[in-house]
């Protein structure tokens, strides 16, 4: 098969599997214990009020019904109203997604910068320096992004005074903004207002760390391992033949070849990190889609989790999707095939 | 000579895989872990839920003022902090072995069924763990128990739905690898049943990897009982939790860090000592990585 023939097929079975996710969704929902409406009613409210509210959210319908109207509204761009936020789905996940992308992109910079760097030391010197790296990618990588964040919050409160770092929100809300999109570090950046970007990575790096340090275990050890059997290829003996240094065979020619291998595993690591990111904000007060998460369960918000729910899901697609589209294009065997 | 070399062999494995340093480790710690959550009641030296509003946030033994008598410091209400950490390692063990032997019993089966039945099928299983696996897991969970209430039933239940795939997917794999062997091949030609293939001939094959894998999910369940304490959705706030401690003190960390430090700590030697000895037994059973 080929790549592109593969890839358009994988395209197709997005949107099936979409669908299957979100009647999972739904089905799972409409048997949740805990009535929306009497969450957002005051007590004593009168039968006929609660009986009002259920039919404005359409909530007295039989559960087809109800699919039918939702998944007939999707296509155009309606997911429903919150019931907990009283706004348009769309509009809070439009706003959240952007926070929850930048620390993605962030937490992924982090891993691929710190793993890489271990990977290319750890193959470059072997010996007492690559044993302290694999034992330290060893403790790293047994510790889940949850635990990351519980110690990062630790840390930041018993260093509080030496290095100060918020462990909560996105940005200082007594700074003033200066932005028209929701991607507030990017927009910033391309402002020039770097006192807004510096308070926006002091509170990103914190949550991005603690996405990102399982991740980056990930990478040192399998990348490590791909330079050093590459190390041992014949190309290798001829550069260093011709007097190549060993950091430049590392960095010139076996980087490359050791890489398929790596972007693979880290597209695979990169779903968990994005299905990570739920708790860390949590933890953190991140307002990102996470966060809204937590709070859109606890409140039994239907809508806006089944919204949410479709939102990681399509995530999760796109990232498998690249994934393969890069892995397609770094392998060359692949590429001709 | 030779012979006796050979015979004597599998017992020297069996002794080199328990003085490895990573299995060393991890048993002793799981051990203490296990005592405690059995002998909770005896251990603990207060009742972890008794209060006493005079005395708390008391720090832990190295700080100044601290009392001997609650050696790890109190909480909030004044309940004495080791003792609240011992019985909620009962809560930890329970669910790691319950909800990690469970999850591991329905994603071998269904992964056999794929791997080896192969067709329609191999197809139904894998697309419903493709659809599965789109979900975030820790959403899933914590939707799963605000769907079926909370207590550890429920969280053990959360863990296996949720986690099932982890073991079908690599069961999967394994068994097309084992099916395509002569070994296979020979039993078949011998006439063995299909069942008696599967059951006698490829099951054995994959216990060294069960076992690694069932260590590590035993890790991931004691992780996603502390989240949905965490979360609040967990055991009721009377019976102690790791991760209910966590948030108890996620909320105080300002004032009393120990509080959260401590839960916490108790957590990621868990985790660590799980993944050392699931590692240690991978690289004993393996035969790959044996040589």
């Amino acid at each position: 098969m080929s790549p592109l023939r593969y890839l358009l097929t994988r395209l197709a079975l997005a949107p099936p599997t979409l669908l299957g996710v979100a009647i999972i969704a739904f089905v799972v929902l409409r048997v949740v214990p805990g009535d929306p409406i009497a969450m957002m009613t005051p007590p004593g409210a009168i039968e006929a009020d609660v009986a009002r509210l259920r039919a404005l959210y359409g909530l007295d319908r039989d559960i087809l019904t109800q699919f039918a109207i939702w998944i007939g509204a999707v296509p155009q761009g309606d997911f429903g109203t919150s019931i907990s936020l009283r706004a348009d789905v769309l509009g809070l996940v439009a706003h959240a997604l952007p926070a929850t992308i930048e620390l993605c992109l962030m937490a992924i910079l982090i891993a691929i910068l710190a793993g890489g760097s271990l990977a290319v030391l750890g193959a470059w010197r072997r010996g007492a320096v690559e044993a302290a790296i694999d034992a330290a990618i060893a403790v790293v990588q047994a510790i889940p992004d949850f635990l990351w964040a519980l110690i990062l919050v630790l840390a930041a409160v018993l260093l509080a005074g030496t290095v100060d770092l918020p462990i909560s929100m996105r940005v200082d809300p007594r700074l003033e903004l200066d932005n028209a999109t929701r991607f507030l570090l990017a927009e910033h950046l391309l402002r020039g207002r770097f006192d807004v970007v510096a308070d926006l990575l002091a509170h990103i790096v914190l949550p991005a760390a603690a996405l990102a340090l399982p991740l980056t275990a990930v990478i040192a050890r399998v990348l490590k391992a791909s330079l050093v059997e590459a190390m041992a290829q014949d190309y290798v003996l001829m550069a260093r033949v011709k007097g190549h240094s060993r950091a430049a065979i590392i960095l010139g020619h076996a980087l490359r070849n050791a890489l398929v291998p790596t972007v693979t595993l880290t597209g695979v690591q990169f779903t968990f990190l994005v299905g990570g990111t739920v708790l860390v904000e949590k933890i953190f007060s991140y307002p990102g889609i996470g966060w809204l998460a937590i709070d859109a369960v606890i409140n039994r918000d239907l809508p806006l989790i089944q919204g949410l729910v479709l939102t990681f899901a399509a995530l999760f697609i796109l990232v498998n999707l690249l994934v393969d589209l890069s892995y397609a294009l770094l392998n060359p065997r692949l590429r001709h095939g | 000579m030779a012979e006796l070399a050979a015979a004597s062999r599998p017992r020297r494995r069996t002794a080199a895989l328990l003085l490895a340093p990573r299995v060393m480790f991890g048993s002793v710690v799981l051990a203490a872990l296990a005592a405690c959550a059995v002998a909770a009641p005896w251990l603990a030296p207060h009742d972890p839920l008794a209060q006493d509003l005079l005395y708390y946030f008391l720090p832990p033994f190295w700080s100044e003022g601290a009392d001997p008598l609650h050696p790890l410091g109190t909480d909030s209400l004044g309940r004495d902090i080791l003792s609240r950490l011992i019985h909620g390692a009962r809560a930890a063990t329970i669910v790691a072995v319950v909800a990690a032997s469970l999850a591991c019993l329905l994603g071998t089966a269904l992964g056999l069924a794929a791997g080896f039945l192969g067709g329609r099928v191999d197809m139904a299983i894998s697309r419903l763990v493709d659809i599965w696996m789109a979900f975030p897991p820790v959403l899933l969970s914590v939707v799963l128990v605000a769907v079926i209430g909370t207590g550890l039933a429920a969280v053990v239940v959360a863990i296996v739905i949720v986690d099932w795939t982890r073991f079908c997917r690599v069961v999967r794999a394994e068994v097309m690898v084992q099916r395509a062997q002569d070994y296979v091949a020979a039993a078949r030609t011998l006439g063995l049943s299909r069942f008696r293939i599967l059951a006698g001939e490829i099951l054995p094959n994959l216990v060294p990897l069960l076992i690694v894998l069932l260590t590590l999910e035993m890790g991931i369940a004691v992780v996603v009982e502390a989240i949905l304490s965490f979360v609040g959705l967990s055991v009721s706030t009377d019976a102690p939790t790791w991760g209910g401690m966590i948030a108890e003190g996620r909320t105080n960390v300002n004032q009393a860090w120990w509080l959260m430090a401590l839960p916490t700590a108790c957590i990621v030697v868990t985790v660590i000592a799980l993944n050392m000895l699931g590692d240690g037994l991978r690289r004993a059973l393996d035969p790959v990585l044996r040589r």
